[in-house]
């Protein structure tokens, strides 16, 4: 069990400062963890997303590593061709990383991405979830939870239905990696990178990284919210190996209601009682479900 | 050595002789023989390469582009909606500077669906910055391939090789395949200084503010316009290890011709067939095929265009309500010229072009001082 905590070993910064984020940015401190996993032997492969912004206008970058900046739908494609590349200079022991947002991957990458698992490539793909299309001005995707304020959800919990659960159908193309990741959770995303890299195939890690703008909370709450995720279980942090054997990688000691985790945030302020209640009903129902799976 | 060919497996040959390193493809008719060949040819060794059966054209120019980044040799090839469906990346390979060659098969877009040729596919896509060069026959279809990856790689340019469906396409033609040393002597392995390298700390395509934005463009176009003259050299460095060479523009019978009539691709032979057989007539008749289409040769369309006293366009494409499309560029390029310009659309859809209707076209420039409309419908019924 990782308890959250920070005890990464210090290592080579390969995201530097002078970064374009906002203050409290989740996926800035996920794609620092990230890469201070993987190491300088890495190349990065970014869709359109919040990142393609982050990383710094021409003639900048804050990565330390080749960054290919890609289409909107084509992260998994376009690290596929990476890939294929360095391999045949005779560079296999190269890192490729698919750094994508939520809709870079739940929604308008979803095609590449399966046909990427399905072929099994030998990529690993990030997708840092924020929520919604927050580069753009805070839009509804599929992995915008149920009840959740956007600008194209202003009556927030009209739209009833779950969040797409994108671990599940990743890990039913049977790739030999999947899990969950959360920045509140250092140690934990930072050893799934490292597990991730020690498999050959396609390796897909769904980092949930709180967007202070977007789900309206002051940005130095922002660990804090994320951190409520997991300890709700609204995020349950958990891996699985060759799509089978799915594994619990943190258990909360005391369960945090969900309430608590949406409370903290203005972006869910228009979600009457009942909703909360039923939403309650959903994690605890997920949460018992997903620990069978993991003593199977 | 000599061998009887379907075009597509021309294309193929090309392909393994100019030794491509990353080859990603999405199965369309009439394409797919080309990459089918291909992966035969990478499973029985011929052809050292990672060959990726991508879900989509559009992943399959993703994979493409970030290979080319990463500095490998890579090839794709496509059809009429898999071009579509590509079109933005077509965008990104040629604004990124990448030397990617691409197999275009001609082939009509729906609706309805219809496998047979037509030209506006790749038409369509001539804002893309690619450069285009149509083949004729399938010799120049693997001649071609291998010029591409030269001249992409030159002058940092992706380029399209493209033939029309089933005529060339699935057509057997004896094709001389040259030997793999007389290749390497004119296609050395790809070096490319811009690619990215591991360890490398730079980036591919990052965000351009107006700053910046216009600069690479205009980098674009002057590079863009200068491929004429890099590949002229190109074809005649290719002539003197081969023997053979096709120019940007192929003129046939032009020098005291009173009529030209302007093609590109397969039409490229009756066409000819008719001037012979008009000039047997008296009647004096020339044809200019058109290889390169992007960019587009104004000066030697000029040059061959000079003695006619009427031009004649046939076009097997439909830009809806302008016409033609080589005919709409062809009246820009002489926009000077008082002398008139007949643009025949014919043959949409896989619809023969028969030598007939092809003569036709010239007794309707015969008989008349001016054309009819700015666009005549050839072999329609309505």
């Amino acid at each position: 069990m990782i308890e959250p905590t920070y005890t990464i070993e210090e290592s080579e910064e390969l995201v530097h400062p002078g970064h374009l984020a906002c203050q409290g940015c989740g996926a800035t401190i996920a794609m620092r963890y990230v890469l201070k996993a993987l190491g300088k032997k890495t190349v990065v492969v970014i869709p359109a997303c919040c990142w393609s912004i982050i990383v710094g206008l021409f003639p900048s970058s804050c990565l330390d590593v080749p960054l290919i900046h890609t289409a909107f739908e084509t992260a998994a494609a376009a690290a596929t061709g990476a890939r294929a590349a360095l391999d045949v200079q005779g560079q296999e022991d190269v890192n490729v990383l698919a750094w994508a947002g939520d809709g870079g991957t739940f929604d308008i990458g979803f095609q590449a991405l399966s046909g990427a698992a399905e072929r099994n490539e030998n990529i690993i793909y990030c997708c840092y979830d924020n929520e919604a299309y927050m580069n753009t001005g805070i839009q509804r995707s599929s992995a915008t939870p149920v009840g959740a304020w956007t600008t194209t959800t202003p009556q927030g919990g009209l739209e009833d239905r779950p969040k797409k659960d994108i671990v599940r159908i990743m890990a039913a193309h049977n790739v030999p990696y999947t899990a969950t990741a959360n920045v509140a959770f250092p140690d934990d995303l930072y050893q799934k990178i490292k597990k991730a890299a020690s498999y050959k195939g396609m390796k897909f890690i769904h980092i949930l990284s709180p967007c202070p703008t977007g789900w309206r909370i002051p940005s130095s709450e922002s660990i804090e919210v994320a951190r409520l995720a997991t300890l709700s279980n609204v995020f349950p942090l958990y891996e699985v190996i060759n799509g089978s054997k799915w594994r619990v990688t943190y258990i909360p000691q005391k369960k945090v209601p969900v309430e608590k985790y949406l409370e903290a945030q203005a972006r869910f302020r228009l979600m009457g009682e009942e909703e909360k209640k039923r939403i309650q009903k959903n994690v605890d129902e997920y949460w018992k479900e997903l620990l069978k799976r993991a003593k199977r | 050595m000599k061998k009887v060919l379907m075009g597509n497996f021309a294309a193929s040959h090309g392909v393994r002789l100019s030794r491509a390193q990353v080859i990603s493809a999405y199965p369309i008719t009439p394409q797919t023989h080309v990459v089918e060949e291909l992966s035969a040819m990478v499973a029985r060794g011929d052809l050292n390469a990672k060959f990726i059966k991508v879900e989509s054209e559009h992943s399959a120019l993703a994979c493409c582009i970030a290979a080319s980044v990463m500095g490998a040799r890579a090839f794709t090839a496509t059809s009429s909606h898999g071009l579509l469906l590509m079109h933005e990346l077509l965008h990104w390979a040629a604004g990124g500077r990448l030397p990617i060659v691409m197999v275009a098969v001609n082939r009509a877009i729906a609706p309805g669906w219809n496998i047979w040729n037509e030209q506006t596919d790749t038409l369509s896509q001539r804002d893309t910055g690619w450069i285009q060069l149509y083949c004729a026959s399938n010799q120049e279809i693997l001649d071609t391939v291998i010029q591409a990856f030269k001249l992409a790689e030159l002058v940092k340019i992706p380029v399209m090789v493209i033939y029309d469906a089933f005529i060339l396409s699935h057509t057997y033609e004896p094709v001389d395949i040259p030997d793999q040393k007389v290749v390497d002597k004119f296609l050395p392995p790809i070096n490319n200084p811009e690619a990215l390298k591991v360890g490398e700390a730079r980036a591919f395509g990052s965000v351009t503010n107006p700053d910046f934005h216009m600069e690479f463009r205009l980098k674009l176009h002057d590079t863009y316009e200068r491929a004429m003259e890099k590949f002229s050299e190109i074809d005649a460095e290719y002539a003197k290890l081969t023997g053979r060479n096709y120019g940007i523009v192929e003129p046939y019978q032009c020098s005291d011709a009173e009529l030209i009539m302007v093609t590109a691709g397969s039409l490229a032979g009756p066409t000819r067939m008719v001037v012979d057989g008009l000039r047997a007539k008296g009647i004096k008749a020339g044809r200019v095929k058109l290889k390169m289409f992007r960019p587009f040769p104004v000066e030697a369309l000029k040059e061959a265009l000079k003695p006619a006293k009427k031009i004649l366009v046939l076009d097997r494409n439909l830009s809806p309500g302008t016409g033609g499309i080589f005919a709409q560029e062809l009246r820009v390029a002489l926009k000077e010229d008082k002398r008139p310009v007949w643009g025949f659309v014919a043959g949409l859809g896989g619809r023969d072009i028969t030598p007939e209707l092809i003569e036709s076209m010239f007794f309707d420039a015969l008989g008349a001082e001016v054309p009819v409309s700015n666009t005549i419908f050839k072999g329609v019924r309505l």
